[in-house]
């Protein structure tokens, strides 16, 4: 429980009544969120997050500047409705793999959860990767954690007007340069590096410049946790996810209780391992005390294991009094070994077996797709139509979308009725990447078939690749 | 609406907005601080107990979470002052549904005002061959034209077919504009009560040997003069049609209504009325012209 600011709340000043043992009093529902100053913090935990902070943000900043046969390689080109990712081109038709794709994240985050809490806020959530690069700007420039305190404590002076300036102005080229990246994935980055050159940005790219990168400003700079304790929807779901067999970041009071301060080398006598310092407190992104047990805040950063660890060091003591374990592990004072085999569950399994179906299936599906797709509407109006010769013709309009990047030349036939004849020509150039749609008349004998309406087949396959071949159903009306 | 509302009725939903939006700050405003119960050497709850022992804790919000309230507070107050929405007040921007519906299409007009002002210089048959104009012109046709006269442009029963050489009304580019700016009524009366059952069955048949159809050489004879006293003013003598009343032509292979003699026993008792509609309300002269090459191109190909 966190103690209330009264003094800055809408209550200047609380009313006290007191009675045995308890005391009523008006407390405001809103306080001013206390600003958390996280220590420099370095480890085995704090090397991990660096290294996915490194990984996420090489493939995001670099991302658009990679080329692929003349165009850009990852392009969500959403005016023309194409989106590139290397070799393959999506169009909106393809929203399955989308879904798909979405489907696997929820997965692995079901996966990872269940196994070890939440792995993706601590390392990979964006919201922790760009707070980690602000709190390191924030670091060079103003100091570590005592020294921020110190600077916001004191009165402002040039200095202190300086740093902040500097501090701000480095975030804000940051957190543009993060918008400048993001539009490039929507729209081609040199093109869009050339126009903000020359000041000549078009209205829509200008606002989500500013818009991404006022968010990124905001979140990472000033938000911070309070994204995770107070917006997102992911924090407090993770929760229905964790079961006994959890990995959690644990303090074990067993061990370190009674806490308390001794002199290095000398005896702890009936103390417990932990030398009560609160470097697990100020290194806490969220403020926290771990030793309080799991707590909805905690986004498992692991910060507090690798204070703590450096603690247990310097004081000569075992590490991992703070540490990755379960509940059940606790309780039970389960070894290493106990506690791993147990993590490997049902859930778990089930979890991962599901999860890997997935990718193979749809690594499949992206595998034997094939860049076409054939849309065919029937002539809703003229049903049939009697043409020289007494024949019976139906119109269909055929869509042809060559998804290949290069221009292809499709063959088209009909089947599923004797002497059904298509009229015209069996040919079509279709330009790559692009869609054409073409009348198609399709002709029978009166005499060779009945009244009524027959199913029938027109295939559309590519000139160079029997592969290439699309079968669509539709029907043929005689009248 | 104002034929069936006073003033008073605008006010009286103005105080309505304002009275709620006034009172929702305000009661943010009371609802901010809560007596809160603190047992000693315990934490801090609400006060509440339900169930006998479930009470809940006092976690207070960021106070950034409650300016967010004043904000939308604010912000539905800037609103009303902006934009309709107050009673009758119009809003200072001026903003209107209508308003908004001419804007966006001035930006399309804007945007494809060039495009259709370079297929506008173009004449007819030069429109017909450039391939950017045709692909346009082949949506506009699809989205207009293709209900009646099919997607390929050749027509069904009683549709005609725009891709043959016949045409019912003249097959010039002025011709075919007009058709599609003004449209076309295409009216043979019925001949049913004045020429008896057997008087049709006759010019039947007398019409079909025209197009070179098998037909009863009797019945042929005895229709010819039918014809000649009937059906020579919108058909003319041989048969030949006139594009100025949009008669058919007979003596060729092209029957707008289906061939055979059933058909045109038909025709010739109860008549026929075709319409073409008119576009002039619905498509700009631009994109007419553009139809019109596109219409004019679909029968340049035979």
């Amino acid at each position: 429980m966190r103690t209330q600011d009264s003094a800055g709340g809408p209550a200047a000043a609380p009313s006290v009544r007191e009675t045995a043992g308890s005391a009523v009093m008006d407390q405001p529902l809103y306080v001013a969120a206390a600003k958390i100053y996280p220590r420099a913090v370095h480890g085995w935990f704090a090397a991990w997050r660096w290294a996915l902070v490194w990984a996420t943000q090489l493939v995001f900043y670099g991302g658009p500047w990679l080329p692929w046969n003349e165009r850009q390689a990852v392009l969500f080109d959403i005016a023309q409705r194409k989106f590139y990712i290397f070799a393959l081109v999506f169009w909106p038709q393809d929203v399955i793999y989308l879904t798909v794709l979405l489907v696997i994240s929820a997965l692995s985050l079901f996966l990872f959860t269940a196994v070890a809490g939440r792995l993706w806020c601590g390392y990979a959530c964006p919201q922790t990767v760009y707070t980690e690069i602000f709190l390191w700007i924030e670091r060079r420039i103003e100091g570590d954690r005592n020294q921020r305190i110190r600077l916001d404590r004191g009165d402002w002076g040039a200095r202190k007007l300086g740093l902040k300036a500097v501090k701000h102005a480095v975030w804000i080229a940051l957190a543009l340069w993060t918008g400048f990246t993001f539009v490039g994935y929507f729209t081609p980055i040199r093109e869009l590096e050339n126009s903000v050159l020359h000041f000549d940005v078009g209205p829509w790219a200008t606002f989500w410049i500013l818009f991404y990168g006022f968010a990124t400003y905001g979140n990472a700079g000033w938000m911070r946790e309070q994204v995770c304790k107070y917006m997102c929807p992911y924090a407090r779901f993770q929760s229905a996810m964790f079961d006994r067999d959890t990995l959690i970041i644990t303090y074990d009071g067993a061990r370190g209780e009674p806490r308390g301060g001794r002199a290095r080398g000398r005896d702890k006598g009936t103390l417990g391992d932990c030398v009560d310092c609160g470097i697990c407190v100020q290194v806490c992104p969220t403020g926290i005390d771990i030793r309080e047990g799991l707590q909805y805040e905690c986004i498992g950063c692991a910060a507090c294991i690798d204070g703590c660890d450096q603690v247990m060091d310097t004081m000569g003591y075992p590490r991992g009094l703070i540490r990755y374990s379960t509940q059940h592990a606790l309780d039970n004072k389960l070894g290493v070994r106990d506690m791993w085999r147990r993590v490997f569950r049902p859930r778990i399994l089930l979890y991962t077996a599901v999860l890997w179906g997935i990718i193979f299936a749809a690594a499949v599906a992206l595998y034997i797709r094939i860049p076409l797709k054939v849309d065919i509407i029937r002539d809703r109006a003229a049903i049939a139509r009697e043409v020289e010769g007494g024949l019976i013709e139906n119109v269909y309009r055929v869509q042809l979308m060559n998804t290949r990047e290069r221009a292809r030349r499709f063959l088209l036939q009909a089947e599923g009725l004797p002497g059904l004849t298509l009229v015209g020509d069996r040919t079509l150039d279709v330009d790559g990447a692009s869609a054409r749609l073409v009348p198609v008349k399709l002709r029978v004998q009166p005499a060779q078939v009945t009244a009524g309406k027959h199913p029938i087949t027109l295939t559309v396959q590519a000139e160079d690749d029997a592969n290439v071949a699309v079968r669509e159903k539709t029907i043929f009306i005689v009248r | 609406m104002s034929q069936f509302t006073s003033g008073f009725w605008d006010f009286y939903i103005g105080l309505i907005t304002l009275v709620s939006i006034i009172a929702c700050a305000v009661f943010l405003r009371m609802q901010s601080v809560r007596r809160v119960e603190t047992k000693e050497g315990g934490t801090a709850t609400t006060g509440h107990v339900w169930d006998e022992t479930l009470t809940e804790y006092h976690h207070p919000l960021p106070r950034w979470w409650s300016w967010l309230f004043y904000l939308t507070v604010l912000f539905s107050l800037v609103y009303l002052v902006l934009y309709p929405g107050l009673g009758s007040w119009k809003g200072t921007l001026g903003w209107t549904q209508v308003g908004q519906l001419e804007a966006e299409n001035a930006r399309a007009e804007a945007k494809i005002g060039p495009l259709y002002q370079k297929f506008a210089a173009l004449d007819v048959p030069a429109l017909a061959k450039d391939a950017q104009a045709m692909a346009t012109a082949q949506r506009l046709f699809l989205n207009h034209c293709a209900q009646c006269h099919a997607s390929d442009g050749g027509g069904s029963r009683g549709f005609p077919n725009l891709t043959d050489k016949d045409w019912l009304w003249g097959g010039t580019p002025e011709a075919i504009k007009t058709t599609i700016t003004d449209g076309r009524m295409g009216v043979m009366p019925p001949w049913g009560p004045a020429l008896g059952e057997q008087g049709v069955k006759d010019v039947a048949h007398y019409v079909m040997s025209l197009s070179g159809m098998a037909a009863d050489s009797i019945r042929v004879a005895r229709g010819k003069p039918l014809y000649a006293q009937n059906c020579v003013a919108c058909h003319g003598p041989e048969g030949k049609g006139n594009p100025a009343l949009g008669a058919p032509n007979l003596t060729d292979k092209t029957w707008l209504h289906g061939a055979g003699e059933p058909v045109i026993i038909e025709t010739i008792t109860k008549g026929r009325n075709n319409q073409m509609p008119a576009h002039k309300n619905i498509l700009t002269p631009e994109k007419i012209h553009l139809l019109t090459g596109y219409v004019y191109s679909l029968s340049q190909g035979q």
